[in-house]
């Protein structure tokens, strides 16, 4: 946890520094505005439809007004007049504004008035931003990092193990040098006295022999046991996936509520597995990792896994349009309850109220998604046993938690006081 | 026990002498188990390879390896949608209002589906007026996962192409639009405004069109003599609300009589409020639903009942009429006669004797009570068959005018008594299209398959009554490359647009007026004002000549003439016409009145079958056979097993449509006999002649394993005169039970063994059933089927009595002629063990017309419950909203809780049903199993199980209340059972809200517990039956 604060503090200097660099060198050249008033409004008003390097919704715009200068003799009054109202001026008859409406299939641009001078100028500035090569500096050295304390584990072990065998030696040396000492000084060394093999003295005591007889068969009953009762639970169940979808980057890095993917969990049994369409809501923009990677997770490797994300949806990122040839993705389900158990993830999300991370555990920190309680009836019974039912501001249980509660003379009542033990509540 | 009659289950009980019913009273088993059969076989012993070493060995083998395959658990994939639609979420059902017009079945109704998936029929609450969910109609959802279903258009039984079929079909029909041959329509009832439109339209565009409607089972005579009188094609409707007197004379009303659907407004009133209640009196020769729910029910013959209607007519409007009947029947004819007159505007006749004259009688008994029961504004519309086209066509067909003929929703080469004649002019046609979802006796004979899609996977719309419409909407995208009627004759017309288009079109224009088209879908119908003509089905029948009114009472009563043995054909209330023969759920649905399934079967009364050596016998484990007997109409002879029926009209024998399908069922479907082989001239009464034939038939009966074992008071019932007069202690006593020698009742608390737990605090779940309100229609029996993965165990087994129904619907009959006169010879009767046989005795003479009750019983859910305490890995216990727990997972199958369960309700799941070739019904294939709820877990082989009071539903209902922050109201909580019946015999609810309806009913005075006496204290509860036997 420490170390990825670290990460994370170390890449926002990096961030700030390299953003001072960039001001600094924009300044000197015969730009005017500021580049990073430029990206926030940039990302504000225009990322939805608009990346620097990529053609999306609408055209690429890394060096707009340099491009549209030298190669169409356009100069900045166009670009304001074509970013506050280009309706009005495709309508007007512009000839490259019709080019360009009629080269992204007649979608008409959001006109944005509200923008000032000082705002355009301020995109202008960012969008004419070198382009930033990867930081590859910064994924060796969090993979250094990581190879670093390996080795060190390693280097400490080895040393250990020199430094025991070392020590053996040493002691052997030492014993061997005393014995040739003594027999050189002839001094009689004590005869060990031949006593009965501890072997032959333990088998003679039945007494012993019994009490090691039980204690292997009560510890061998103990393990076979814990077998037993792990049969059939998949605690920690990690399966890999056909898309690698890291709860860790959605949930946790970028903060997304899980009801936003997992939204029948709030009215319906199942959490529902979100469907493509609701990837695709933020993935149409979103075509590329840009977080922090390491030597596993590279950015190449998350970028091939939206890439296979566009082909079960049938989103041709070149063109930016569906083909209509969608793969449903087939997911490895990993909470599975057998058929005869009832559960109901809209009873514990709305009704009572229970965070998600309760059951599923610290998902946001999930790279791989895997099960994380045990889901057995013991588990769901101890939870109902202790958890009070959530009865504030809920009309269907103000009077039954007032007769209750009278009855049990307890303040709070436990979902198990409220008949949340019952056989039938789960199994029908 | 102070009111209660005798009660019995099977003629065999009658029996003084039956060794049988001595021996079941002592033992489990009639005959010993047959061990020494088998091990007494030393040969087959020795001859085996396996020798008991080798036995065990296995055994240890297999359990080993069973145990290690079970410690690594299976990988599971989860596959979401691409793109999710938005009415989705998984987990959560969505309901749309459709309806059903099959043709025989017509119902507005609620579909339930889950993640897409039509899983259950629910009764659509908001169209009341059209009709109710009959049993059959809540097994349709099943038909949509059918395995056999055609899954493309077919011709010469190769797979085509929807393109190919149109070429072809619009090729050969231009062709014949001036070769003066006709291309014939041939359909079922659409009662579609829209589809009539289309098929007018149709004729246009090829001129030379006929379209016949085709009833299988007709209502030609009601129709004819209906449009003879009012000028309108149509059903006479009746709302029985309104009927306080009701005489029927061979009118199944509360079956498929005139479609069904008239028993929630009779049953309106039967139940008993302010002292009154309904009278109903019926006279039928067959035994039916209708029948047995009769305060007075008068076995006739067909012929007879002709007359006793002529006469009926002769009593309450005027004149004379000949004929002659039985004193006894003349003098209950005349008092019927006289409370109908005395009920005046509240009186209704109805009558189901095809017969024009008949028919005519009825209506004109009616309109001179000025029946308010009698609606004439609405007349029905859900069936427009005529007889005399169906026949016109036959011959044209023979005589090779027909050039074409299309399709849809009939089966005629199984539902005509002259289906060769019928083959035959098939083959002179050179066009012969089939719309059909199954590869069936018709659609299999002709040329091309049109793939018909399922009525959950279509559009459609339907006038149930005149100005009441209602939409089908699909519930589910097409499963197979199907395409309906409709939208192929929008192609074959030229009409570019959908058939979804087309009736939005059409119903703007004339039928909404304005109102919204989606309120109308989202509401399953609408009720408009403006009626659409549907002339095309009228024409040939426009020349009927109007009988005056008592004419037709002189022709219907010289009609009538006698004949050794008659012949009426009826529908069952499982399997109907016969469509839904491959739905194993109705297969499995033991008939109401003889508790068989599987099968259909000649009733026969016990006299006439003594005259003709038929018999039934109990064998080994209680199970019933039966001889068979050949059946000769007019030369035709079906051979039909036998059920000897009380109630059975002495002279009359009655067997049932819709059995003895050949093509497109499943083998283990095939049962029974074709009784339309003996539907000649559509009449459903014919003059037959019965011998013996060899062979024995083994029936699949539920209900008639044990005796009664002396617990008479299991039905409780009395009269209207005594339930209004006297005090409850009298007719619905608690049975007391001996407490330091003084007669204490059962349920004082001193009595009781066990501490009670404290269920005042939060729900506690109860249910009532009404005996006076229960038809015994069993809608709730599928409901349940449906709701709760129930699954089907086949013939073989329900004859073992391993029927898995976790709600049965339990007959009893009693017989007196009168009712007073059962109660004093109970009294006199003292002692069941001496007393009860004489009675008994005594009794066998009233078996020749038995009363009938109704009881439907699951699990009780005792809050002292027997089962609980015996078993042995407490895997059954009680919770605190009263409903009695299975976790089948920890159930270890001691079958004890079986055994201590006074009710016998819990069921035994001896085989894996769910994936067992054996067993090859809906839930072995994966089609079928889309059907199952995912809310309930399918059992495995080696558990019990039995009725849960729907838990997942009351569960259900309690989560949204809680995600919600609001009280539940009364109403909201419902299991599957309550909901389906529409009766409102069964109310279900939380009796710690004491304004709840169903808090209420347990504080009424009829209300009574199964077997009080055994102080289980069960949360289901039942209202004693009161019979209106006032006579005028």
């Amino acid at each position: 946890m420490r170390q990825v604060i670290h990460c994370k503090l170390s890449k926002n200097l990096l961030g700030i520094f390299l953003i001072l660099l960039l001001a600094f060198s924009t300044t000197l050249s015969a730009q005017e505005g500021d580049p990073a008033k430029g990206k926030t409004l940039f990302n504000a008003n225009c990322a939805a439809c608009h990346q620097l390097d990529k053609k999306m919704t609408g055209p690429a715009l890394r060096n707009v007004e340099t491009r549209l200068s030298n190669d169409q003799g356009l100069d900045k009054a166009w670009l304001y007049a074509w970013i506050r109202n280009s309706p009005g001026l495709i309508k007007s008859g512009d000839a490259y504004a019709n080019k360009i409406y009629n080269e992204y299939n007649g979608t008409a641009m959001t006109a944005f008035p509200q923008l000032s001078d000082e705002d355009l100028n301020n995109i202008l500035a960012y969008t004419a931003e070198v382009k930033e090569e990867p930081v590859a500096t910064q994924t060796t050295a969090t993979a250094d990092t990581g190879s670093d304390s390996a080795i060190s584990n390693e280097l400490i072990l080895g040393a250990l193990g020199i430094l025991f065998l070392l020590l053996a030696s040493g002691l052997y040396v030492v014993n061997k040098t005393l014995r040739r000492f003594a027999e050189a000084k002839n001094i009689e060394l004590a005869e060990t006295s031949k006593r009965r093999p501890l072997w032959k003295a333990f088998v003679q005591n039945q007494f012993l022999v019994l009490v090691t007889a039980i204690f292997l068969l009560l510890s061998s009953a103990y393990f076979v046991y814990g077998y037993l009762m792990q049969i059939g639970i998949d605690q920690g169940y990690q399966p890999v996936q056909p898309i690698h979808f890291s709860h860790k980057i959605h949930a946790g890095d970028n903060a997304i509520d899980c009801n936003y993917c997992h939204a029948s969990a709030r009215v319906s049994k199942t959490s529902g597995i979100p469907s493509l369409n609701v990837c695709m809501n933020c993935h149409k923009s979103i075509y590329e990792y840009k977080g922090e990677t390491s030597v596993e997770y590279s950015k190449e490797f998350y970028d091939a896994e939206i890439k296979k994300l566009y082909a079960a949806a049938g989103w041709d990122d070149a063109a930016q349009q569906y083909t209509g040839d969608s793969k449903p993705v087939k997911w490895i389900r990993i909470h599975n309850l057998p058929d005869f158990v009832y559960f109901n993830h809209s009873q514990h999300v709305s009704v009572a109220g229970i965070e998600c991370q309760t059951c599923h555990g610290p998902v946001q920190e999930m790279e791989i998604a895997s099960q994380f309680s045990s889901l057995t009836m013991g588990w769901c019974i101890n939870c109902h046993r202790t958890t009070n039912v959530k009865v504030e501001d809920n009309a269907y249980y103000t009077k039954i938690h007032e007769e209750l509660s009278k009855k049990y003379g307890v303040d709070k009542l436990t979902a198990a006081q409220m008949g949340g033990l019952e056989c039938g509540k789960c199994h029908y | 026990m102070s009111s209660n009659k005798k009660y019995w289950k099977s003629v065999e009980e009658l029996n003084e002498n039956s060794s049988i019913v001595e021996t079941l009273k002592q033992n489990e088993f009639v005959e010993e188990i047959p061990t020494d059969e088998f091990l007494g076989d030393k040969d087959s012993l020795e001859a085996s390879s396996t020798s008991r070493r080798d036995f065990l060995k296995y055994v240890g083998f297999s359990t080993a390896a069973a145990t290690l395959a079970a410690c690594e658990g299976p990988v599971i994939k989860s596959i979401p949608y691409v793109v999710q639609p938005e009415e989705i979420i998984p987990g959560i059902a969505n309901y749309y209002a459709t309806t059903i017009a099959d043709g025989y079945d017509f119902a507005s109704v609620l579909v339930k589906t889950r993640e897409g998936r039509p899983i259950k029929i629910e009764n659509n609450t908001l169209a009341a007026t059209s009709g109710n969910a009959n049993a059959r109609v809540h097994a349709s959802v099943l038909g949509l996962y059918d395995s056999l279903r055609v899954q493309s258009p077919r011709k010469n039984g190769n797979s085509i192409s929807w393109d190919e079929l149109d070429t072809e079909v619009v090729q050969k029909l231009t062709a014949l639009k001036d070769s003066g041959k006709d291309i014939v329509l041939f359909t079922q009832t659409f009662a579609s405004p829209s589809t009539s439109k289309l098929i007018a339209e149709f004729k246009e565009t090829y001129g030379n069109v006929r379209h016949v409607v085709y009833d299988a089972i007709s209502e030609s005579a009601a129709l004819d003599a209906y449009q003879a009188k009012y000028g309108e094609r149509g059903l006479a409707n009746y709302d029985f609300s309104k009927a306080m007197t009701v005489v029927s004379v061979g009118a199944d009303f509360l079956g498929d009589w005139q479609g069904g659907g008239f028993d929630a407004n009779y049953s309106k009133n039967r139940i008993p409020q302010n002292g009154k209640m309904s009278r109903h009196i019926q006279i039928e020769s067959n035994m039916s639903l209708t029948g047995a729910n009769a305060d007075k029910r008068i076995p006739l013959t067909p012929n007879q009942q002709k007359v006793a209607l002529a006469k009926l007519y002769s009593y309450v409007v005027g004149g004379s009429v000949s004929g002659n009947l039985p004193e006894v029947i003349e003098d209950a004819v005349k008092k019927a006669a006289s409370q109908l007159k005395k009920a005046g505007s509240n009186g209704l006749v109805v009558t189901g004797i095809q017969d024009v004259n008949a028919q005519t009688v009825a209506l004109e008994i009616n309109e001179y009570l000025n029946s308010k029961a009698f609606d004439k504004a609405t007349p029905i519309k859900t069936r427009q068959g005529s007889d005399k086209e169906v026949m016109t066509l036959i011959a044209d067909m023979k005589a090779g005018k027909v050039g074409a003929i299309i399709m849809s929703g009939v089966n005629p080469l199984y539902t005509l008594p002259n289906a060769s004649d019928f083959y035959e002019g098939l083959k002179n046609t050179e066009l012969s299209v089939a719309f059909s979802m199954k590869e069936d006796e018709t659609s299999s004979g002709t040329q091309i398959i049109a793939a018909a899609p399922h009525y959950l996977e279509s559009w459609g719309d339907v006038e149930i009554k005149k100005g009441h419409y209602a939409l089908t909407q699909p519930a589910i995208r097409p499963l197979f490359n199907t395409r309906q009627f409709q939208e192929s004759l929008l192609k074959w017309t030229g009409n570019e647009s959908t058939y979804l288009d087309y009736i939005k079109e059409a119903w703007g224009t004339s039928i909404l007026n304005g109102s919204s088209f989606n309120q109308a879908l989202h509401d399953g119908m609408f009720v408009g004002t403006i009626a659409t003509e549907t002339t095309d089905t009228t024409e040939a029948s426009q020349n009927l000549e109007t009988p005056s009114s008592g004419d037709a009472a002189r022709a219907l009563a010289d009609s009538a003439k006698s004949s050794a043995l008659e012949l009426t054909l009826y529908a069952k209330t499982g399997l109907g016409d016969g469509q839904q023969a491959n739905n194993p759920w109705l297969q499995e649905f033991p008939d109401p009145i003889t508790r068989t399934s599987w099968d259909n079967y000649l009733t026969v009364s016990k006299a006439d079958a003594d005259a003709l050596g038929l018999v039934n016998t109990y064998v080994s484990n209680g199970a019933l056979n039966g001889s068979y007997a050949n059946v000769t109409v007019n030369g035709t002879t079906i051979t039909a097993p036998v059920i000897i029926q009380p109630g059975q009209a002495k002279g009359s024998v009655g067997l049932a449509f819709g059995y003895g399908r050949t093509k497109g069922l499943k083998q283990e479907m095939q049962t029974g006999v074709n009784a339309y082989a003996l539907y000649q001239g559509f009449n459903n009464v014919q003059e037959v002649a019965i011998e013996l034939a060899s062979g024995e038939h083994e029936f699949a009966s539920v209900q008639l394993q044990n005796t009664l074992m002396g617990r008479g008071d299991i039905i409780k019932e009395t009269t209207l005169e005594i339930f209004n007069t006297k005090d409850k202690e009298h007719w619905n006593a608690i049975p007391t039970v001996s407490l330091n020698h003084q007669e204490t009742p059962v349920t004082s608390p001193e009595v009781d063994l066990w501490d009670s737990f404290d269920r005042s605090i939060g729900h506690h779940f109860n249910l009532s059933i009404d005996l006076n309100a229960c038809t015994g229609c069993g809608a709730c029996v599928i409901a349940c089927h449906a709701e709760n993965n129930v699954p089907v165990v086949g013939k073989t087994e329900v004859r073992r009595s391993r029927d898995m129904h976790w709600l049965r619907i339990d007959r009893y009959y009693s017989s007196e002629e009168t009712f007073e006169g059962d109660i004093e010879k109970k009294e006199n009767s003292e002692g069941w063990f001496t007393g009860t046989k004489t009675a008994l005795r005594e009794m066998e003479s009233g078996a020749e017309n038995p009363q009938v009750v109704f009881q439907p019983v699951m699990c009780q859910h005792c809050n002292h419950a027997p089962c609980e305490t015996v078993c042995p890995v407490a895997a059954t216990s009680h919770g605190r909203q009263g409903q009695n727990h299975m976790a089948y997972n920890r159930c270890v199958g001691t079958r004890y809780c079986a055994n201590n369960c006074p009710y016998k309700v819990r069921r035994f799941n001896w085989f894996l049903y769910n994936g067992n070739d054996e067993f090859d019904y809906h839930m072995n294939d994966d089609l079928g199993r889309m059907v199952l709820n995912p809310d309930v877990v399918v059992r495995s082989r080696g558990v019990m199980e039995k009725c849960s009071m729907c838990i997942q539903k009351t569960q259900k209902t309690i989560l949204d209340a809680k995600r919600d922050g609001r009280l539940i109201k009364d109403g909201e909580f419902q299991t599957a059972c309550s909901a389906a019946c529409s009766n409102g015999a069964m109310v279900f609810g939380d009796i710690n809200d004491k304004e709840s309806q169903v808090a209420k009913l347990k504080e009424d005075n009829r209300m009574y517990h199964l077997l009080e006496s055994v102080g289980t204290k069960p949360n289901v509860m039942y209202q004693t039956k009161v019979v209106n036997t006032t006579e005028a």
